[in-house]
């Protein structure tokens, strides 16, 4: 027999089919069934606004690749889902231009400069909504309403009627109720916006984060067709929102509407696609209920007491922030170790 | 029925189906051999034969060299022709008596010991040192060694491990299934060294034909226990089982003797039946060949010092190009890159990969996924550890645990950045063990 010409490489020589462009496109692929649900709310200027993000966060990611001399990695999906993500959060009416600026800021200043993915401490996509949201706060409160898929308007590039967003309403309504002005605000508030209809997501709000179900059809694909995810975070953070929502979200002790806190704003979107990304959550499993435990903690804080109506983003980018911390304070038992 | 199993672990496909139901086939006995002196964890034997020498089938030719060191046998007859340093599959060269054939195999007799009640357990152990016994899992530990804890361990259970976890190894499977008995016999001579009378008989799921028959053989016996078990890797890690079987964990850097538990591999208990009621010594075992690059898959029975290359034609020789070949299984086995080097004790299969079959892959930055924090059975986080490796930070890696790994290979497995993590551990305690030494 002739010599053969052998490789080596350490082992183990099977490895599973998962790479990190596999993982992102299944993120993507979960993300689809809300793509489709805002386009249905929102019309086609809701497509025009995740396209434009995600071009131009990939674009950002290309140009900023080259200029740091870096091999170009655009092809591992993370800039598409950072641009799908952001798109979620903006209002639907927003200009276009304000998204790509946004994107291209998402993707330079929350993750490039870090050094790219796997090295950025903040969410990118909610970087680029925190920036935008301080730098253009009209346009990015004014919500408009969900159109019909047979009205004139669902395909029209101009801006729709605008409406005040459920958890907006509802913080106004809390502040009457708690200074004694009584709680028929509330009330209507709740009836407005029932739970079939947050569920659905036939209310004005951001592109991506108003069909509840459509979130959940994809963070079950993710969760437990793919495995990407686990439960930690996802289920503390919503539990914990809601069991705060139920003690202190109303009125009095014990009389706050939990379903209506856990339907509405972006909590959903938040706690299965952006509480949940790989690279700025703690790594251990106790880390990851205390980032769920704080995450929801801060939520329940900001739309109570806070000055926003809504505090999905906020409470995620301070637990980012925190996940350093965390993950040292969380080192897990090592198996045969007594403490 | 409720598999028992231990905390994490991964699922690998495990392509068993290639040999699993082909039975034992023997090699003929080949015309040269090349045996290592250094075939086992601890000494290497010292050399008792010289060049000129002629030796016969099974006699001594290696002197285990310290308490933890084992016996070497010439697995032919014939005539030492050279003693040099030589390639081993485990990576290193060590040095190595060759032996050519003469054609004949004439084997020296050892005592056979029928009657057990003879023996005391010191004799016992003797005759398994003598016999050059050792692990015959991979990790080659010398056999009466572990078979002779410290006064002040008390042992209650010796558990066989017959998980055979690593992915297209099915040689111990066809062992339990052809040679039941004789691995029931060896079980029971463990058992009367040990002193004890409770054995359990861990089995994965994934080889129910055994788990049958031990059932049906083990009828009416309390004493020994086949227990089922998840299909899982790393279910045949030694912690890993005794956590599955016994629901016991082996502390921190500790030995499975600190929980009251002795493993043994089942190769490596039909090895001690034979040397003690045969008299013969470790000089041949059963080798699973195969992988898609290899024409006949088989399981051989061949003797020690085989060239894999011999091993390989005597199953149709490569299918095309050969990508890789692999001493042991796919998650933990050795790739060579010399294919001379000789079959031993360890030696649990020969996986040839096809070229086209081999993929390259580079190392993307860690994207924190934590899927190897999920995975790994030793609760640690591989990927800190591959970060800190990496950097260098020795103190770090002694830090997180380093020590605690039993080099599975599941993180390595699972990450999507494909880091191979389980490398990076291994150079950090080599490094770290290197610096203790200085």
């Amino acid at each position: 027999m002739e010599k053969v010409k052998l490789a080596v490489t350490p082992a183990p020589h099977i490895k599973s089919i998962d790479t990190v462009s596999s993982v992102m496109l299944d993120v993507v692929i979960a993300l689809c069934p809300a793509i489709l649900a805002s386009i249905i709310f929102f019309g086609i200027k809701a497509l025009i606004i995740i396209v434009t993000c995600v071009a131009f966060a990939v674009l950002s990611e290309y140009i900023c690749q080259r200029l740091m001399d870096r091999p170009v990695r655009i092809n591992d999906f993370s800039a598409v889902v950072t641009g799908i993500l952001l798109a979620f959060c903006l209002p639907p009416s927003i200009p276009w231009y304000i998204a790509a600026l946004g994107a291209v800021f998402a993707i330079v200043i929350g993750k490039m400069v870090f050094g790219g993915l796997g090295y950025n401490i903040f969410n990118p996509a909610l970087v680029g909504r925190a920036f935008l949201l301080a730098s253009w706060p009209v346009f990015m409160t004014s919500w408009s309403l969900p159109e019909k898929l047979t009205s004139s308007n669902w395909a029209s590039l101009y801006d729709s009627t605008t409406s005040a967003s459920a958890l907006g309403m509802f913080k106004e309504a809390l502040n009457v109720a708690k200074s004694g002005g009584g709680t028929q605000g509330l009330e209507s508030v709740y009836s407005q916006f029932s739970i079939s209809s947050l569920f659905f997501g036939n209310v004005p709000g951001s592109l991506g984060e108003t069909s509840v179900i459509a979130l959940l059809l994809g963070a079950f694909y993710l969760w437990f067709y793919k495995k990407h995810i686990t439960w930690h975070i996802p289920v503390t953070y919503i539990a914990t929102v809601g069991l705060l929502a139920y003690i202190g979200g109303g009125p009095e002790l014990m009389t706050g509407n939990y379903l209506f806190h856990i339907t509405s704003g972006g909590l959903i979107l938040g706690a299965f696609f952006m509480a949940t990304d790989m690279v700025t959550s703690p790594i251990t499993p106790y880390g990851r209920i205390i980032f769920g435990l704080g995450a929801g903690l801060l939520v329940f804080i900001i739309r109570i007491f806070g000055g926003y109506p809504e505090g999905v983003c906020y409470s995620i980018l301070i637990m980012n922030a925190a996940t350093p911390l965390i993950d040292r304070w969380t080192r897990p038992r090592k198996f045969g170790e007594v403490r | 029925m409720e598999l028992k199993t231990f905390p994490q672990g991964i699922h690998p496909s495990d392509s068993k189906e290639l040999t699993k139901e082909l039975p034992v086939n023997n090699m003929p006995v080949p015309k040269k051999v090349i045996i290592p002196l250094s075939q086992h964890i601890g000494a290497s034997a010292t050399c008792i034969v010289q060049v000129g020498d002629f030796v016969k089938t099974g006699q001594k030719i290696g002197d285990a060299a310290g308490f933890i060191s084992a016996n070497i046998h010439s697995s032919i007859t014939g005539k030492v022709i050279k003693i040099d340093e030589c390639n081993t599959p485990g990576g290193r060269r060590s040095k190595c008596v060759v032996i050519e054939g003469d054609g004949k195999d004439d084997w020296i007799e050892y005592k056979k010991q029928e009657n057990l009640d003879l023996l005391s357990a010191k004799d016992i152990k003797n005759i398994i040192h003598e016999m050059g016994i050792v692990g015959m899992g991979g990790a080659t530990f010398p056999t009466s060694v572990k078979l002779s804890p410290p006064e002040d361990k008390v042992i209650d259970s010796l558990i066989i491990n017959s998980a055979e976890c690593e992915p297209y190894l099915t040689c111990d499977y066809r062992l339990m299934i052809e040679r039941t008995m004789d691995t029931i016999k060896g079980i029971k001579i463990m058992m009367k060294v040990l002193d004890i009378d409770r054995a359990f008989i861990g089995i994965e799921s994934n080889k129910m034909g055994a788990y049958n028959t031990y059932r049906k053989m083990l009828d009416g016996d309390k004493s020994i226990k086949p227990v089922l078990l998840q299909t899982k890797y790393p279910q045949g890690a030694e912690k890993s089982l005794i956590k599955a079987i016994l629901n016991r964990e082996v502390p921190s850097c500790g030995l499975p003797m600190d929980v009251g538990v002795v493993v043994h591999n089942t190769g490596t208990v039909l090895a001690v039946y034979e040397a003690v009621v045969k008299g013969k010594p470790l000089i041949e075992r059963v080798v699973t060949v195969t992988g898609y690059g290899i024409r006949q898959p088989q399981n051989l029975l061949v003797r020690l010092g085989v060239s894999f290359e011999e091993v390989i034609n005597q199953c149709g020789g490569f299918i095309d190009k050969p990508g890789k070949v692999i001493n042991g299984g796919p998650m933990m086995g050795i790739a060579q890159w010399d294919i001379t080097v000789p079959v031993i004790k360890g030696t649990s299969g020969i996986l040839v990969i096809p070229a086209e079959a081999v993929i390259e892959y580079y190392e993307n930055p860690c994207i924190r996924c934590a899927k190897c924090v999920d995975v790994c059975p030793q609760f640690l986080i591989p990927s800190e550890l591959a970060k800190y490796s990496k950097k260098y930070n020795w103190d770090a890696c002694d830090d997180y645990g380093v020590f605690d790994c039993v080099e599975c290979g599941s993180c390595s497995f699972v990450c999507p950045s494909k880091i191979n993590i389980v490398q990076y551990i291994k150079m950090a305690k080599n490094e770290i063990n290197m610096r203790k030494r200085r």
